[in-house]
Parts: structure tokens; sequence; C-alpha cells
């Protein structure tokens, strides 16, 4: 399925080998968060609020101060002044100070209000307990709908940037609206119209590694700091304004990291330990607990939306709209904008108008998860869709290959897209064994699609070559699925040396330039580019060296499988030089050999998948099952095909545990009910049969080996395809997630 | 509070703590031994991070006292491999990229290893049922399903 | 907190009478250390068990029926060979209880004695007719189970006394027991609702029947309008729709986290009548 039609001849490419880290991390050698150790260390636990919204009045932390084994406690007091108050998306520092310490109010239950260090984990836990803190308790929400009605409690005055309309609620904090054609035209031109509300819940990124850290911040200013994080720099700039020190004073390491999925993209507990360990004069680790983790740490956000689609007899879509609220907890952020752009971005539409907005509620702040806002959308396009193929008497893959966006297509959301995989995915699908299997009764099969932007960031890659010819390979993007691997396969196919040969390091923020956050699907894109232009940069001197020694001009001598080569028959008759020839005497020359890239590119390249589900439904109890499962997603070039079948079956499983259990359920109190595993009920090994997978190759030409990111599309189709595959198994429409069998079961006796 | 004498062993090592009466074992694993394989990811016996061994029993050690631990035989992810050589779990989890992030790795190890000690041949269904308290967020599990079975069909016919 | 390791019942016993503060008996542990890591109990003394002679054995007794150790664990019944043919509806609601880890580790009696109505094991006690053994100061009485959870945490035990061993009746002819539980996942759920039945058919007839629901009510409930509902029935249709009736008639749940009160009165029929034909089943000597 190779269309690559620039390079196809790939030797390392596309090809299985084992991880770099394979071996620590089946050993149980490889170091995470909550794995290191420093001389003096003291253990920090954090104090939070029961409330979901209250005003602090006094902490008293006498008591806990006066305990032998407590070495330092902290308030907001103890972070810098100087962060200053924007209440909006703008005081970014500000939100991440009030949500990593309250100030005046405690705004979510689990928000952190103190915090202690002491010379045992056990000592710091009972020390918590002798802090004592007065509430003023305020009313509260958590709901989004709830939350932008006229009455509700106000989370915070002043929050609302520039783009919300007049008369919205204050809880109301950004909106967004995009489109194109004449929206209302399109409906009256519709043979059927179908318009439905939908409502998701919010759901956590169920990382199985709690955020760890160990922080170290001497009286000379200079600070170290181990953290399990999806990006270390953005950690060091965050952690430095809010401890008020420069930013080069502070060190972050990022350890092994155990899941992150976008909720380890900000920080938590990292400047608290920091402020610990200023206040101590010790090292201090911090490991949040489970329940910890759940509340307050980012969710999703939940979602309340309404989607109108009209449809031709033949399945073509006239018009679409869609206004989509997202509940994004006590701080602006929620992707309404998002979920608006990316609900209708697979097709290609006359008329379409999306509205998003970005609502604050007494919930913990969200995080990124996974392609952040766009599950929610294409649960409620891809369901409506659906229902109009039921009723019309359409087939959902042809139905969509009819309405596909493609190359030069004008997209939902703005820009004409350029070479895009949306309609291979598709013709996949239907040429799919799974799609012709036949069902068994009580079974339904679900169809969907999904679209997620991609994101390039800014990158910096060095390579340095050793006089032996083996590699070193620095990156800054923290390895949450295998990119070692692929890293070195990228270096590997460009400098002509052994896979085995190249180790590849995630550098500390020291040692190498900035780079953005392992999120938006970016890491093999761009690190990826970014390694290949690095290897290419070393290459470059290599051939300098070998013109130097053959006396010939530099452009006359070419790279060709890990030696310089003469160019041409012109250029001279020289026997291939390999690396490692030149490597060996390199310090004289003319000095070391490295490669070099630093840059932030831009041409990620939007990526598509579809995917096809059976169900089940028990029509006595509501339960479901998946039966089959298919994804079927655009990597442009897989680079280490294995890795990239994981990012698709992870992101199928998380979906299926967000359509079906997963969910944030807060009592009347505003108090999280279900904060531990055992009752957030994440998807076992039980549940699910294998995940079969189809990686389609439409290369993306913003990449030197056309690679697309692959890490979070997988998660956007499957909301919609399961709720299908659910509702016609069970011979009713399901709009609200998870379709938990109490839902079902109450659906299906609504239905009769 | 005194602190509890501990004597067991681990991983073959007579090895002694001293623990406070509340400690786990997995707290008397990581923090007095300094054995990390183990991990916490849930405290609760919910996401099986921090599974072992004691005598023979596949268990999570977050929630068993470090003090009960008196005397029992503990077998952790550190002593799977026999010196250099990878026990064939360890070797055909690379194989198959069945880790991604690599954090429940340890005790999912621990368990299929358990598993094959019992039962050399099982189905998909047995191996998933056996591993449902080993809670993976990265792989969606068919990796590693796929691993143990086929180390297990390897190990077969190896004996 | 302190930790004891007696070598009696009796030294358990006077340790728990004497002791001040909370006191707890830690047997698997897997609902005391959830506890104590939460913050949500953590017992001034917490008295280990498992040192004491016999707890961990299984043994026949004359009579036929079974006598277990305090801290058999779920793996151990489930791996001995003539238990779980007697009883295969209390072998296998054991079974269900939490992963293979847990397995390892969780017990009968602390399933019991943590008196949560949805555990897994205790309906399934409740139709079996086990009893138990209460030590105390004053000596040993055999209680039923129905007499020990009386209300959601709370048993019937005095201080000092604790449960030293579990009997469970002789199986006798022509007869079965079944449990099933709902959870929405397959595994690792607590019971949103839970039902055990055990029967004696004389032909194709049910002579006797106890059914039990969990956590449809603030404890394990015993419903004797369900098993009046089976009784001199073939376990034809309209017997089944009766038991299904009563089990629902006899749900008083309430709405949280795990499901609605119209949920789990309405699965409580529907496992009511799937749980009494595997038991019919097994009662005819059938597979099932």
């Amino acid at each position: 399925m190779a269309l690559d039609d620039r390079k196809s001849d790939f030797k390392f490419v596309g090809t299985r080998p084992d991880r770099p880290d394979g071996l620590d991390k089946v050993t149980g050698r490889a170091k995470f968060g909550a794995d290191a150790h420093a001389p003096g260390m003291l253990h920090g636990a954090i104090l939070r609020s029961p409330h979901a919204h209250a005003r602090i009045v006094k902490i008293d932390t006498s008591k806990a101060e006066a305990l032998k084994d407590v070495k330092a406690v902290i308030t907001r007091a103890d972070f810098s002044d100087k962060v200053p108050f924007k209440p909006g998306l703008e005081g970014e520092f500000w939100n991440v100070l009030e949500n990593v310490m309250a100030g005046e109010k405690a705004l979510y239950d689990g928000h952190a209000v103190a915090a202690v260090a002491a010379t045992s984990a056990l000592a710091a836990r009972d020390a918590l307990k002798q802090i004592e803190v007065e509430y003023e308790v305020l009313p509260h929400v958590t709901d989004v709908d709830k939350a932008m009605a006229p009455d509700a409690p106000v989370i915070r005055e002043g929050a609302a940037d520039y783009s919300v309309p007049e008369g919205m609620h204050p809880n109301v904090v950004r909106y967004h609206e995009s489109g194109h054609g004449d929206v209302e035209a399109g409906f009256a031109e519709a043979d059927l119209v179908i318009e439905d509300s939908f409502v998701t819940e919010a759901t956590h990124q169920g990382y199985i590694e709690p955020h760890a850290c160990l922080a170290s911040l001497g009286n000379d200013g200079k600070g170290e700091l181990w953290c399990c994080t999806q990006g270390h720099w953005i950690v060091q700039k965050t952690c430095a304004a809010l401890l008020g020190m420069e930013t080069s004073n502070l060190r972050v390491t990022a350890s092994e990291i155990g899941g992150g999925f976008g909720g380890k993209t900000t920080v938590f507990i990292e400047p608290v330990a920091l402020a610990l360990s200023r206040k101590a004069n010790r090292p201090v680790k911090v490991v949040m607990n489970r329940s910890e983790v759940f509340r307050a740490t980012g969710p999703t956000s939940s979602a309340s939306m309404d989607v109108k689609i009209g449809m031709k007899k033949d399945g073509t879509i006239t018009a679409a709209e869609g206004i989509f609220r997202l509940q994004g907890g006590a701080f602006p952020g929620a992707p309404g904008d998002m979920t608006a752009m990316c609900g209708f971005a697979p097709y290609n539409l006359t008329n379409v108008r999306q509205v998003g907005y970005d609502v604050m509620a007494n919930r913990p702040k969200q995080a990124a998860y996974r392609a952040p806002g766009a599950p929610m959308g294409a649960f409620a396009v891809e369901s409506v869709i659906d229902e109009l193929c039921n009723k019309l008497g359409l087939d959902p893959i042809d139905v969509r290959l009819k309405n596909a966006a493609y190359e030069g297509t004008k997209a939902s959301y703005g820009p004409r897209y350029g070479r895009i995989g949306l309609v291979e995915t598709l013709e996949a699908a239907k040429a799919h064994p799974h799609y012709a299997a036949p069902l068994k009764p009580g079974q339904g099969r679900g169809i969907a699609c999904g679209f997620w932007f991609n994101h390039g960031g800014e990158t910096s890659v060095s390579l340095a070559l050793s006089e032996d010819g083996s590699a070193q390979l620095m990156v800054g993007t923290p390895d949450i699925g295998g990119s070692r691997a692929s890293m070195a396969l990228m270096a590997a196919e460009v400098l002509g040396i052994p896979y085995e040969n190249i180790r590849v390091t995630v550098a500390d923020t020291a040692t190498l330039g900035y780079n953005d956050v392992s999120h938006g699907s970016r890491v093999t894109y761009a690190s990826g580019l970014a390694t290949i232009k690095a290897a290419r940069n070393a290459v470059e001197k290599l051939c300098e060296r070998a013109a130097a020694k053959w006396g010939i001009p530099v452009d006359a001598v070419k790279w060709e499988d890990g030696c310089a080569v003469p160019s041409g028959p012109n250029a001279g008759d020289f026997d291939p030089m390999p690396l490692a020839d030149i490597t060996t005497n390199m310090g004289s020359t003319g000095g070391p050999i490295s490669g070099h890239f630093e840059a932030t590119p831009e041409g990620a390249g939007v990526s598509f998948g579809t995917h096809i589900v059976d169900a089940e439904v028990d029509p006595e109890t509501g339960k479901t099952a998946v039966t089959r499962y298919t994804v079927i997603q655009d990597a442009g070039k897989a680079i280490h095909p294995a890795y990239v079948e994981g990012q698709y079956q992870g992101g199928a499983v998380q979906g299926i545990g967000w359509a079906l259990n997963e969910e944030y359920i807060y009592g009347e109190d505003g108090r999280l009910q279900n904060s531990i595993f055992l009752d957030y009920r994440i998807p076992v090994a039980s549940d699910l049969p294998m995940i079969d997978t189809v990686i389609v190759e439409v290369p993306n030409p913003g990449h030197p080996f056309g690679v697309r990111g692959v890490g979070e599309t997988g998660i956007v189709p499957p909301l919609a395809a399961i709720a299908n595959a659910v509702s016609n198994a069970a011979g009713v429409r399901m709009r609200q997630l998870p379709m938990s069998p109490p839902r079902i079961l109450a659906a299906l006796k609504d239905n009769g | 509070m005194s602190k509890i004498h501990v004597s067991t062993t681990v991983n073959g090592d007579t090895v002694e703590y001293l623990c406070d009466p509340r400690e786990t074992l997995l707290d008397c694993l990581r923090d007095r031994l300094n054995l990390t394989g183990a991990k916490e990811g849930c405290g609760t016996g919910d996401c099986g991070a921090c599974s072992v061994t004691v005598d023979g029993r596949l268990v999570c050690s977050c929630l068993m006292l470090g003090a009960e631990a008196e005397g029992g035989q503990i077998e952790t992810v550190e002593g799977m491999a026999d010196g250099e050589e990878l026990h064939p779990l360890q070797k055909k989890f690379i194989e198959y990229a069945a880790l991604q992030c690599g954090v429940c790795t340890p005790g999912v190890l621990v368990a299929a290893k358990a598993l094959l000690e019992k039962n050399p041949d099982p189905t998909e269904e047995e191996t998933r049922y056996w591993l449902a308290g080993n809670l993976c967020r990265c792989t969606g599990y068919d990796k590693i399903i796929r691993a143990v079975m086929d180390t297990a069909a390897e190990m077969r016919e190896a004996s | 907190m302190n930790y004891h390791s007696p070598a009696s019942f009796a030294e358990a016993s006077a340790l728990a009478a004497d002791a001040t503060g909370i006191t707890r008996f830690l047997a698997g542990g897997t609902d005391v250390l959830v506890q104590l890591r939460a913050d949500i109990v953590t017992p001034d003394n917490l008295i280990d068990i498992k040192k004491i002679g016999g707890v961990r054995d299984i043994t026949r007794n004359a009579d036929g029926g079974w006598t277990l150790g305090v801290a058999v664990t779920g793996a151990e019944m489930s791996e001995h060979p003539e238990l779980g043919r007697d009883w295969p509806g209390l072998v296998e609601a054991m079974d269900l209880i939490g992963s293979t880890q847990v397995q390892g580790r969780a017990t009968l009696a602390g399933n019991l004695c943590n008196a949560s109505p949805a555990a897994d094991s205790v309906p399934a006690m409740f139709a079996a007719g086990v009893t138990v053994t209460v030590t105390g100061l004053g000596g040993d009485r055999v209680v039923a189970v129905e007499d020990i959870p009386t209300a959601p945490g709370r048993t019937s035990l005095g201080k000092g006394e604790l449960i030293s061993a579990v009997h469970v009746p002789a199986r006798g002819q022509n007869a079965g027991d079944a449990y099933l539980r709902f959870i929405p996942r397959t595994e690792m759920d607590i019971a949103v609702v839970g039902c055990g039945v055990n029967l004696r058919l004389e032909g194709d007839t049910i002579t006797e029947a106890r059914v039990s629901l969990g956590a449809v009510a603030p404890t394990v409930l015993l419903v004797e309008d369900c098993a009046n509902a089976i009784i001199g029935t073939t376990l034809d249709q309209a017997a089944l729709e009766a038991l299904a009736s009563a089990a629902s008639a006899a749900c008083n749940p309430i709405d949280d986290k795990r499901g609605t009160i119209a949920f789990r009165t309405e699965v409580a029929g529907v496992l009511a009548r799937r749980a009494a034909k595997i038991a019919y089943a097994r009662a005819k000597g059938e597979q099932a």
C-alpha cells in the first residue's frame, strides 16, 4: 500500500527492530518518575480541598510545623508574587499557579491548598491531618449546561476573552464560530434533515503511572527537577515562573514516563516539590496517589452538543451545523474550538457552520487527552450521519465516500487540504473482510470517521558521531510509545549505519535546545524530521572530510549506504569511504563531527481514520460487548509499523472505555464519587477482542519520509463508531456517553 | 511507634528490613530494598502494576503489609531473568512491541509468568481473564495477549 | 498502628478484647489495606490471624460437609479438586472477587466481615446455608452467616469476637447451587446486583430452595418469597417469572455510582432467573 513516490527504497524505515529501551523496561530497570532517590530526601504530601467551591478563610499550619518529622509546610504564599493576575487564557502562568496551589478560593474537589515535606511518606501524610483549614462553602456547579445558565454560580469574574458575545454568563470564557456557505439554504435543499442533541461525560487519560517528581532547589537559586512529563522544557519554563527563578537556573530531566496521553503536558506537583525543597533546603519527592490523579489532574472536558445535518436521498450532505459546549473545569481552556473545527472536517461541505463554547465549572482543570475535543464532536456528527443513513437506507461507507474530503477540499474550518488519505481509509474499510462479515442476532455494526490536525512545534535535535563510527542522538521529546526506536531508524536510514549503532537519549533541558512537548502527534513527525536533518547535517560534514582527503571538491562527494563515494565517474576513482573510517581520526581532520537541527516545522499534515466496530447488547441487562474492531488510519509512512499499530490499538481501546463505562461521577455535593480505578472502570484485558489494524500510507509532503503523526486520530472515531454499533444492535439511538448498562436498559424500556 | 524487623527472601536473596506496621510490601520493596521494578499505579489492588509472587502465589504487593512477608519467598520482576538470559516472556514482549510506556510491564510479566507456570497452554480467553487485574492503558492489550500466548507455544515446543 | 500475629484464636480474641481504639483482624487484607491506604480506617491494632495453625486448611467433614480455615484464599478454593464439585456456585462466587492477584489473598471470612451488601461470596454463602464458628472470650459459638452482617460495614460480632472457621453443609443428592452477578465490565468491578440460588430436586420438582440477593439492600438478603416461588415447581416459565417478580419486589436498593434503583430492581429478576436455571441444571447433574 506504499504510495510514497519520492522515497520507497527504505532500508531501515518500515522494519520492526527491538526498541532501544526494551531491556530496561522488561527487567524493571527503567527509572520512572517515582523511582528516583536522593541523599537526604524528604517526602512531600499535598492537602486538598474537600469542597467543590469554597472561600479559604484561614489556614493554620502551626500544629503540622511543630511536628518533629516535618521540615517544611507551604501554602500559596510560598510561590512567586510576580506572576501577573490575568484570569483569562492569556494569563496561563497565573492559571497554572492557581491550579497548583489555591489562592483565595478552592475551585474544585481535590484543589491543593497546602503541602508538607517530612522525613517519610507516612509522616507527611500524618502531618496533613494537623493542618486546619477554615472554609466558607460557596454554591457550586459541575454540569456544562447548568454552568451556562443565568443563575449559575460564577467561578471567576473577568475570565472571558474578547470572543465571547455580549450577554453570556461569565462562566463562558471563549467562543468560536466558523464555516462557509449558507446552511439555511442547504437545509432547504435536503430530502431529510436530522437534528439531535448529545452529551458526553469527562473521562481521564488514565495513565498507569501517577504524577511523580523529585525536586532540589538550593540557596544558590539553582534547581534540579526529575519528573515524569511529556515535555520538560514547558515544565522548566512554568516552574521557573511560578517559583520566581530564571529559567536556565532550573534543570529538568524527564524520567521514563508511564503514559501521558496529553495529561502530562502541564505541571501539578512539580512547583510544589520545588517550593518545599527551597523551604526545607533538602531534596523533596512528591508522588500522587491514584485518587489525587483523578481528583486533581486533567480529565477531558464534558460536552453538550447539538448537531443538525441535511442529506439528499442519494447521500449528498447539503448542510451541516453544530453547537458544541465544552466544560473544562475551573479555568479557561476547554477545547470547544477544536471540537467545532474537527467535527465536520472529514467532509467536503458546501454549507457548514460550527460554534464552540469554552465553559468553566467547579471541576479540575481539563488537560489535553489525545486529539483534545475531537472525539466528542465526532460522536455527535457521526451519530447523526449514521441515523441519516439508516433512515434513507444508504450504506454508511458509501455515504462517507460520497462526501469525503480530498486534496483541494475547503475544510469545514477554513483552509484547503493538501494531500490527505481519508478516501483511502474508507476504500480500505469497504474492502476489509470485517465489513462483509455477517452479524449474529443481537449484534450491530458501526462505522465512523475521525480527523485530527497534527502538530509540528519547536524542535531541537543533536547527533554526535563517535570515533568508532557509532552515533549518539539527543532528542528532547520524552518517549511515550517507542519513539526512540523510530528516531534511530530514521537516523540509520540517513547515516547508513546499523540501527543498533545509534543510541537515542532523551536529553535534559541543560543539554539540548528547546523542545515543545510530546503532544499533537508531533514526535515522529517533528523530532523525526529534525533527526533526519541533523543526520544530513552530519553527513555533509562527513562528505567534506572525505572530499578533503581525496582532494576533490565537496560537491563531487555523495553519501551512499554509510559511505562517502565520488558523486560520478568524473569526480575521481576512489573506494567508498565508510563512516567509521572518517570518524576514526576526526579529531585531527577538523574536529568532532556532529549534526544539529533546530526549527519549528509547519508541515505536520492532517490525519484521518475510519473504524469498523461490531457490538452485542444483552437486551435484558443492557450490557455491551465489543466483539470485533478494525482500525484503518493514514500514517503517511509507518517508520516502525509495530508501534504505529500500537497507537491505533491503544487509541481504539481508550475510545471503547470512553464510550461504554468511563466517566467522572459527581455527587450533589460536587465531590468526585469514583476516584479509584475500581469505580472508574477502564477497559481490562477480558473486556476486549483483538484490535485489527490497517496502516494506510498516503505520504505527507511536509516530512522527508512522508510521516504523519498517528498518536491521536485513533481516539476520534471510536466513540461514534461504538455508539453506532450499539444503537444498531439495540435498535435505539444512544445519545449520551458512557453507554453504561443502566442507560442502555433505560433506553430499551423507553423504546418499548 | 516502633518499627518491625522483617527477614525474608527476595529473588533468592535473604534480606532484612525495618518497616512501619502501616507500610505495604510494595513500600518495603521500593523504599527499603530499592527494588523499584514493581510500581504503584493505584494502591488499591486494581491495577496490578505492583504484582509479585509470595510463596509462589501471585499477589498485589500493595495489598500486603511488609510485616506479613516475614519468612516468605518473594519473586519480583528483577528476578525474572536468569542472569543475562531473559525469560522467554521478556524476550517476546520486546520482540512483539507488547509495551509502549512500560510502566505496567513488570506487573504484567510477573502475572504472565505465574499463568504459564500454572497453565502452559492457556486459551486467549484464559489469558485475558488471568491478566484482567493488570491494567494497561497504552496497548489495548492486543500485543500483550499475543506475546503471552506465543511465548507459551514456544515454551511448550522447547520442553 | 500495632501489628500482632497471635498463634491461636484464643490469643487473638484476648488481644482484641483488651485493645483500645479501633481493632481490625487481618486475613487476606484486600479490604483492610485499601481502607488503611485511603485513610478511611487506620486501626490502632491490627491482628493478623494467618499465623494461627490450620487457617489455610480445607477439610471434608465426616457428614460430607466442609470446614474451611479463615485464611483459605479464593485461589485455594478454586484449585481444590472436590470443593467446587459440591458447591460450584459458592466457589465461583468467591472466584469472581477481584483479580487473579486478589484471589491469591481474599477470603470468605474477610468478605463476610467487611459486611458490604455487594460482597460476591456472601449471597452464595447465604444460599448455601453456610455457618461460621465465632470465637470470643467466652468460647466458641456457631452462627448462621445471615446473622453476621447487620448494616453496611457492620457485623454482629462483639468486642473480642472473631470468626475462627467456616462450615459449608454437606451437599447431598440432587442439589445444585449457582451465583451470578451483574457488572458493567467482565472483571474487576463490584457487583451492581448479585444473586445466589441453591436448590434440591425430587425428580424434576424443586423441594428445597434458598435464594439470596446482593447489592439491592443495606445487607445481603435471603429472600423467602423467591424460594417459595420455585419450591414445588419444575422451574417452568411461570415459576421463573414468579421468581423474577419476587426478586424484584424484594429489592430496596439505592441510586449510586454503580447503578440505579430501576436498573438494580430489574436486573435482580433477570439474574434470579438465570441463576436458578443453572442451579437447576446442576441439580439434574447436567453441565451448566
